[in-house]
């Protein structure tokens, strides 16, 4: 009763039922296998990364309730046309990379390489707007540290038609907490960024590999995985947007 | 081949026996092609060498620790000094040794062969994985020679992040990029589990190492990512101050801990489960009987995994948590204990009318089964708060710990070393020392441990150099443990090193074990099998290796 | 059905004999144009003062981006069984640390909720 059978014969039928990829590791048993593998693998990246942006995401919760008026205040400083633009930006990149694994998987590689493009191209504008976003926060001393300025926000500027002030004054002490917002500001759209910057790499590393057809003969794994890594971002994004943007945008 | 004596160690004639021409290790010469390689045997034996190496560097630390406290007096080392030796101590004893240690090394070599698969499924993230490990240690070890690190293991805020102007940048960098090598290592068990198990090895099947390996990879995948936000944002706060743990801007340095214990708690499972596979396949090969309630262990494995995620809290009792979640979190730790407590009543009935023999995996395995009970016990007690509140921060949760990662899971790493030694490098070492070891460090053990939780009942606080006049009896006997417990260490790397060339050929089965991984040479082939092979018969099947033993000797010319 | 002449009760390597779904330029299209109207619609909602129900409402339309942003552009609409658990894992855990650590926060009798 030996149950450790030999299953050479029937690898060997096995295979001739189709052609396998010069990708093929072979240590999987079937090009099927190792796809899935490759996704399974992906995703479980991709849960890291959900808990990594979790720590944040907490912290920001919880800041955001301890000192709700702060955060409103420093809120309504980000502009609302850059960020909604950028959302949309990064909404649309996400659809080309989506045509973009379609392409490789129907093998139209000029259309592959054009999405890819343009994937990459909207990426791009989104990191650009940032840094003007960012520029901005520099220039109005709203970076946390020494130089931070919170005279703003104790005197908000008055609307010249009503003569209000345009946001509730904070005292000094809530007003020392924007700084809360900012730093957590920074610290996520920062490491979002960083992970924008890791995609567009990568990114122009699957361009070129792209032009020469290396994902237009079936071997689609690279381009379908990193399109999970720049989905994801992009639903990190997704969230960033109200979270930070749009706390409380109501008229006074 | 019926067991005549009171042993089940069965070697091949030694006169004639020869390590097999082709395997893993002859494949390739060559320092570069071990440094490149993708074959996850080889790359286990390289973890194997960086852990143990980092093993005895936390010893010696260890060993500074316990001279220091000969004395009432703080008479060896400046206060701060000692803060960077238990520091130290734990950061290398937790991030490069315990977190990697089974399943880097024996996992690593063991799961593929164990489910019928060529490799891992994804070979060169393997690879990266050890150098990850190499790169944070290295971090680790630069911090330690620019002058140390001295927030304890723990990093606790404010205290990392505003008081101290030590080395932890680096050293949390360090423990960062260790962090990645054991998600990566996590994420390839799960996928190769998953995906890649041979023709008819289902799920039921799987040997319970592999079922611990994978509830512990659940664990590093989802766990070990929060701690890398919390060490950036440690990072952040000491560089640029975003204020996030700090008080005086508005932060909270509880939110750290929260953070910080999401994984730590995890962490310790992560530790202990790998462990417990071990001591599932010692136990059931050592007794000559299948584990008793398979179903049972195996879900318990994968009950701690998830379990492990709701408790954290216990570890901040006394920080400033409010009451209502205090009561929460203590009642959860309560059950995270059951399903722990199932696996060693498993263990227990597995022995009841076995065949019990007591070779060195199964003497460490003896040794796991007490020292686990009694620091997962203790442990219990801790989980309640108003003993807590006497209890911790003091001796006996040193005790406590250390009975589950040294008593618990330290033990069951030299079970798998001795019991999968013959199969990882094809040759037996010497029984009558390793024997000695075993006992040398259990005995080792208990004289270093048992008096701390006495310490630690009687108010001795930890992480304190001095000490009040009254103690030093207790801890004069735990560091003369600590130098037994040294020896027991000792003599294994002696007697392995020494297997290396003159050990007996060990042949492939020299424990009449069942599991896919002794019906292949040993050291095996760098493709694990000629064949892939068919599995129909169950995990831990005597009958079906009788009858196949049985087959290949009648049919042997 | 391919044929399998290897025994494979395990179902490893063709599991759940999932026959691989090209999802079409056209659903992510209409995935595509949902995406940008739920951004308009939540900024718009921003502006108008509903309340406690305002932070609701930009959660619940981000999670709705999200979730068929991973449906959809991420496949996992068409995918097996496994990779839908793995996603739902995640969120779980994650919904874990939130929550048990806002039950320590909610309640402090001295806290600043």
């Amino acid at each position: 009763m030996d149950n450790v059978t030999v299953a050479t014969e029937t690898h060997a039928a096995h295979e001739e039922h189709h052609v396998s990829l010069p990708q093929h590791r072979h240590h999987f048993e079937t090009p099927e296998q190792q796809r899935e593998a490759g996704t399974f693998g992906m995703w479980l990246f991709l849960l890291t990364e959900i808990m990594f942006f979790g720590g944040l995401f907490f912290a920001y919760l919880l800041y955001r309730n301890w000192y709700n008026p702060a955060f409103v205040a420093a809120s309504n400083q980000l502009n609302i046309p850059l960020g909604t633009t950028n959302t949309a930006v990064l909404i649309t990149s996400g659809f080309f990379m989506a045509l973009a694994v379609w392409a490789a998987e129907v093998r139209k590689k000029t259309f592959l390489v054009a999405t890819l493009l343009l994937a990459t191209i909207f990426g791009l504008v989104f990191l650009g707007v940032k840094y003007f976003e960012y520029k901005e926060k520099w220039e109005k001393h709203h970076i946390p540290g020494a130089s931070f300025d919170i005279s703003e926000f104790v005197n908000p500027p008055r609307d010249a038609k009503t003569g209000k002030p345009v946001e509730e004054p904070l005292s000094p002490d809530m007003a020392q907490k924007t700084q809360v917002f900012f730093s957590l500001y920074f610290a996520m759209t920062g490491m979002h960024a960083l992970h924008m910057i890791i995609g567009v790499g990568l990114l122009l590393w699957l361009i070129p590999r792209a032009q020469r057809g290396d994902f237009t003969a079936g071997y689609v794994a690279p381009i379908e995985n990193f399109a999970l890594y720049w989905h994801f971002v992009d639903i990190v994004w997704i969230f960033l947007f109200p979270l930070l943007y749009l706390i409380n945008r109501h008229p006074v | 081949m019926s067991t005549t004596s009171s042993t089940i160690l069965n070697l091949p004639d030694q006169k004639t026996a020869t390590i097999p021409k082709m395997n893993y290790i002859t494949k390739e010469d060559g320092l570069w092609s071990w440094l490149t390689t993708g074959d996850h045997k080889r790359i286990a034996m390289l973890y194997l060498i960086s852990i143990t190496f980092f093993f005895f560097i936390g010893g010696i630390f260890a060993g500074l620790i316990r001279l220091e406290l000969l004395t009432p007096q703080a008479d060896l080392v400046a206060s701060d000094t000692y803060n960077k030796l238990f520091s130290m101590h734990g950061i290398v004893m937790v991030f490069l040794f315990l977190v990697p240690s089974v399943p880097a090394t024996i996992g690593n070599f063991l799961i593929p062969i164990m489910i019928g698969a060529k490799d891992l499924a994804f070979p060169k993230i393997n690879l990266l994985s050890w150098y990850l490990y190499v790169f944070g240690a290295i971090f680790i070890l630069a911090a330690m020679i620019w002058g140390g690190v001295d927030t304890g293991w723990t990093f606790t805020t404010p205290l990392s992040t505003h008081y101290l102007n030590t080395n932890v940048v680096p050293a949390a960098l360090g423990v960062f990029i260790a962090g990645f090598s054991s998600i990566f290592t996590g994420l390839n068990f799960i996928v190769t589990i998953h995906r890649m198990r041979a023709p008819g090895m289902t799920w039921f099947k799987m040997p319970l190492f592999v079922w611990s390996n994978y509830a512990a990879s659940i664990l590093m995948v989802l766990g070990t990512p929060v701690l890398a936000i919390t060490l950036t944002l440690v990072a952040l706060e000491r560089t640029i101050h975003i204020g996030v743990f700090d008080p005086t801007l508005g932060g909270d340095p509880l939110l750290f801990q929260h953070l910080f214990w999401f994984y730590s708690h995890p962490a310790v499972y992560i530790m202990i489960l790998p462990g417990m596979g071990v001591i599932s396949e010692v136990m059931s090969t050592f007794s000559r009987k299948r584990v008793f309630g398979y179903t049972a262990v195996a879900f318990s494995s994968v009950a701690i995994a998830v379990f492990g995620f709701f408790v954290w809290a216990h570890h901040m009792f006394i920080m400033g948590v409010s009451n209502y979640s205090a009561l929460v979190f203590s009642l959860l730790t309560m059950l995270v204990a059951v399903p722990s407590a199932i696996k060693v009543f498993n263990w227990a009935f597995t022995m009841q009318k076995g065949s019990i023999t007591f070779e060195t995996p199964m003497l460490y395995s003896f040794a796991f089964i007490g020292l686990f009970t009694i620091g997962g016990l203790t442990g219990v007690f801790l989980g309640s708060l108003g003993m807590d509140i006497h209890l911790t921060e003091t001796y006996f949760i040193v005790a406590h710990f250390h009975y589950v990662m040294v008593g618990g899971m330290l033990m069951a790493f030299m079970a798998g070393i001795h019991f999968w030694w013959p199969k990882l490098v094809g040759r037996m070492y010497p029984e009558s020392l390793s024997k000695l070891a075993a006992v040398t460090s259990f005995i080792g053990f208990n004289l270093t441990f048992m008096p701390q939780f006495i310490l630690g009942y009687l108010g001795m606080p930890r992480r304190y150099h001095s000490y009040p006049a009254e103690y030093q009896v207790l801890n004069v006997l735990s560091t003369a443990g600590a130098t037994v417990l040294g020896v027991g260490f000792v003599l294994p790397l002696i007697y392995f090193a020494w297997s290396l060339k003159y050990g007996e050929i060990a042949g492939n089965n020299p424990w009449q074990a069942t599991g896919l991984e002794w019906q292949i040479q040993s050291p095996p082939l760098t493709e694990n099998f000629t064949e892939t092979p068919i599995v129909t018969q169950e995990a831990y099947d005597y009958e079906w290796l009788a009858n196949k033993t049985q087959h290949e000797v009648t049919t042997v010319g | 059905m391919n044929e399998h002449q290897h025994h494979d009760p395990g179902n490893i390597t063709n599991p759940e004999h999932a026959e691989h779904h090209i999802v079409t330029p056209k659903t992510y299209g209409i995935v595509f144009i949902t995406l940008l109207t739920f951004t308009g619609i939540t900024v718009w909602a921003a502006f108008v003062n509903l309340g406690i129900l305002n932070p609701m409402i930009a959660l619940a339309i981000a999670c709705t981006k999200a979730v068929i942003v991973i449906l959809f552009f991420m496949h996992v609409f068409f995918q097996s069984k496994l990779i839908k658990m793995t996603v739902a894992a995640g969120f779980f855990t994650f919904l874990i640390l939130v929550t048990m650590t806002l039950s320590d926060y909610i309640s402090r009798a001295w806290g600043l909720w």
